[in-house]
């Protein structure tokens, strides 16, 4: 048999500096006009949105229907929802644009149809963009590989929501930063925005996990170990775990609750009495530590659990703000979708 | 029929040769080796010219899947077959998870059977309990006399200690190996990933290193309290730097227990995992680069006994699905070679015989394959010839199996096959 080297696995690796297959790049080329992730947007990009939103916001319904009349845009709703879907909704008819929503209750997908061939008959029926709401992660990205078409992730599994990333963005923006208009990597300079609860499953801690910092903000990641694995802040810069609630809210001048997901638990079991206790933001907790915060949630609430009802309905909550938000968001996000057109390689 | 090949350089570890050959092959088997022209019985042979390339023991892969019974949209041991020969390989060792489980004699006579069209020698492996379940075990005496050259719940672990006991003790008394697919499911469920930042990124359930390491280390454990009979462990397509350590101490500590891993385990981490790139799924997954790099230096300092590919074949429309939902696995057959030749050899320096021995001559010995894994006169004429020096790019497309669900497509290859010739027949000849 074969001599047996006595060699220090790790140290002779790096003492004869081995060279290995490089990562991949980006398998496919996609649609300048889709959103997938927050990182598909510079931060100039990002900057221009936020603009772009104020502006359609603020611009005459009867102008305002002109800028994407008659196109074409499929909402494809694979998940439950009732902000998401009706603000893009919404948001579409504002610009002009027709829209169909396919879910996938009582559509062909309770048939056995792939998301590829549900895609792939959305673009033959004339759709120039699709919305897509799916339960797996990186669903949007399959969508977008097999119809070539501008897609929005309206939210995929347990990984990003980046236009819930945005309108978060700019929630807090209104409340911490009055009057900005142009934003870039120093805006949120000085700000600790915390993000408690059940951020493992959790997309819209994702996106804003690697969309605030970007902008300045410091992110405070803060909740229970069983959702709130170490790795998480291995996930992008800026990124700090705090899992006492009280020390997170002390240091913030944002606060963005998220709800226990019930549905992607998995089996975990979770003591809730012990993790209300911990983690419960409750108006005696916010006056103590919190007093000047601004309170997010991407909703849906579940009043008394994460969230007592008096602070969800209290002075510090912008949690329909972040709603109305979000329609003046998903404008300017359909907007790009379908005007910026020309093909290019992602980032 | 009688077949000469002439003017190569064989290299045959299992026999120590290196060294320009002329080789008879009659009947099915080495008949004679000579130096370069001077074979006494050529008259009437077929002549391969062999000038400039390698020639070696056909290579043997213990971990392929054939699909075959019951899948055969994915692949047929004829298709499969074809693939590995494309690829050097002229044996296989067939995975039992087919449809039904083969966990019978009959079955295992049936995947051996002529009219199954295979191009190479398909040894089967049959399942150590009954249907994979891991409760009862199969009648190994049986398994064995049919054909069977290990047993095995691949794709499944054998959880329950009492039974993985059972099939350790039993299978050491028939004189058969028990490979182990090593993952606590227990601690998998859900999961589509490894699990670590990667995984958390992307919002993917992940699979522990521990589910791995844990199963080995009671495996070995399991094979230390029944080291008077003497029981032979081999862990397949082992992934884990704390899965090998176990293994490297077990065998400090003179037991029997062997490992196998696969080019992707060397070549790939989590991040290939990407975009979510469904060709880059498979069970164990790709893992963290501390890992990949340990079973780079499990190959080159020796513990890894063989290279196999674990060849898992997928039609096309199952592959193009969400992520979580998509199946495990990816083909390997034609790209091993390659891309042991152009990173272990060519990047990493691991001497040319020795690359080949982790593909043939230790594979052989691994299951008992007598006859085959050296050319020594009177072994089967299982020969591989390659042009080492041939660069070229892997193209899923041309491949022959029915699959092409393969990360390796558009790879840098190094090492072509010109012939692959199966028992004195020549099963794969390069176009």
């Amino acid at each position: 048999m074969l001599r047996r080297l006595n060699m220090n696995p790790v140290a002779s690796l790096v003492r004869r500096q081995l060279s290995t297959p490089p990562a991949p790049v980006s398998p496919f080329p996609y649609h300048p006009g889709s959103l997938l992730s927050v990182l598909d947007l510079s931060v100039p990009e990002v900057s221009e949105l936020l603009i772009r939103a104020t502006e359609l916001e603020n611009e005459d319904a009867i102008l305002r229907d002109h800028t994407l009349a008659k196109r074409r845009i499929a909402l494809l709703f694979y998940e439950s929802s009732t902000r998401t879907r009706t603000s893009f909704e919404l948001a579409c008819k504002a610009l002009g644009a027709d829209t169909t929503l396919v879910s996938s209750l009582s559509s062909s997908i309770e048939k056995g149809e792939s998301l590829k061939d549900t895609g792939l008959t959305l673009r033959a029926l004339g759709a120039e963009a699709i919305i897509l709401r799916h339960n797996s992660s990186g669903a949007a990205w399959l969508l977008e590989e097999a119809t070539r078409l501008p897609v929005v992730n309206a939210g995929d599994g347990m990984h990003e929501h980046p236009t819930q990333a945005l309108l978060d963005l700019r929630t807090l923006l209104a409340h911490l930063r009055p009057g900005v208009g142009e934003v870039g990597p120093e805006t949120l300079a000085g700000i600790t925005v915390s993000i408690v609860g059940d951020i493992l499953h959790s997309r819209v801690a994702r996106s804003n996990m690697l969309l605030l910092p970007r902008l300045g903000a410091r992110v405070v990641l803060c909740g229970p170990r069983e959702l709130l694995p170490e790795q998480a802040a291995r996930s992008g810069p800026g990124l700090e775990i705090e899992r006492d609630f009280d020390a997170a809210l002390r240091q913030s001048q944002g606060v963005m609750m998220l709800r226990i997901q019930a549905e992607r638990l998995a089996g975990l079991q979770l003591d809730l009495d012990e993790y209300k206790a911990s983690y419960q933001l409750t108006g005696q907790r916010l006056a103590a530590y919190a007093p000047a915060a601004v309170v997010l949630h991407p909703g849906p609430i579940i009043r008394g659990m994460e969230i007592t009802a008096g602070v969800a309905d209290g002075p510090q909550s912008a949690i329909l703000e972040q709603v109305t938000n979000g329609l003046a968001i998903r404008m300017a996000v359909m907007e790009r979708a379908l005007l910026k057109s020309e093909e290019g390689g992602r980032a | 029929m009688t077949l000469a090949i002439c003017g190569g350089r064989l290299v045959d570890p299992a026999a120590g040769v290196d060294a320009t050959k002329d080789l008879l092959l009659k009947d099915g088997r080495v008949a004679e080796i000579a130096g370069p022209g001077k074979l006494k019985e050529l008259n009437g042979a077929e002549v391969l010219d062999a000038t400039g390339l390698i020639v070696t023991p056909g290579l043997i892969d213990l971990h392929v899947h054939l699909r075959e019974p019951g899948q055969a949209y994915k692949e047929t041991i004829a298709t499969g077959t074809a693939a590995a020969a494309a690829g050097g390989f002229t044996s296989v060792a067939a995975m039992p998870n087919t449809n039904p489980v083969n966990d019978s004699a009959e079955i295992t006579r049936w995947m051996q059977a002529p009219e199954r069209g295979a191009h190479v020698r398909v040894f089967p492996i049959a399942a150590a309990t009954r249907g994979s379940k891991g409760e009862t075990i199969n009648d190994l005496a049986a398994l064995k006399g049919a054909g069977a050259v290990a047993v095995t719940d691949d794709g499944k672990p054998i959880l329950k200690d009492s039974v993985m006991r059972e099939a350790l003790a039993g299978a050491a008394r028939v004189g058969l190996t028990v490979i182990q697919h090593a993952e606590d499911t227990r601690m998998t469920q859900g999961a589509s990933m490894n699990l670590g930042p990667v995984s958390f990124k992307l919002g993917l359930r992940g699979m522990p290193a521990e589910a791995e390491t844990g199963i080995v280390e009671r495996d070995i454990r399991l094979v230390t309290e029944l080291r008077e009979a003497h029981p032979h462990l081999h862990v397949a397509h082992l992934s884990t730097a704390g899965a090998l350590a176990a293994v490297r101490q077990a065998r400090r500590n003179g037991l029997r227990v062997t490992c196998e891993v696969t080019p992707h385990h060397f070549l790939l981490t989590e991040e290939h995992v990407g975009l979510y790139n469904t060709h880059a799924k498979m069970n164990p997954p790709l893992r963290a680069t501390a890992d990949r790099d340990a079973m780079i230096e499990g190959i080159l300092d020796g513990v890894v006994d063989a290279i196999a590919t674990d060849h898992a074949p997928h039609a096309m429309h199952e592959k193009e699905i969400e992520f979580e939902l998509a199946p495990n696995g990816i083909t390997g057959l034609e790209t091993a070679l390659g891309l042991s030749l152009r990173w272990l050899h060519k990047e990493w320096r691991m001497p040319l015989g020795r690359v080949l021995s982790l593909l043939s001559a230790q594979p052989a010995a691994l299951l008992g394959l007598k006859g085959r894994g050296t050319l020594a006169v009177g072994s089967f004429a299982d020969v591989v010839v390659f042009d080492a020096n041939a660069e070229w790019t892997y193209r899923a497309t041309e491949s022959k199996s029915k699959a092409k669900n393969t990360p390796f497509d558009g790879w840098a290859m190094l090492g072509k096959v010109r012939w692959a010739i199966s028992e004195g027949r020549v099963a794969y000849a390069a176009a």
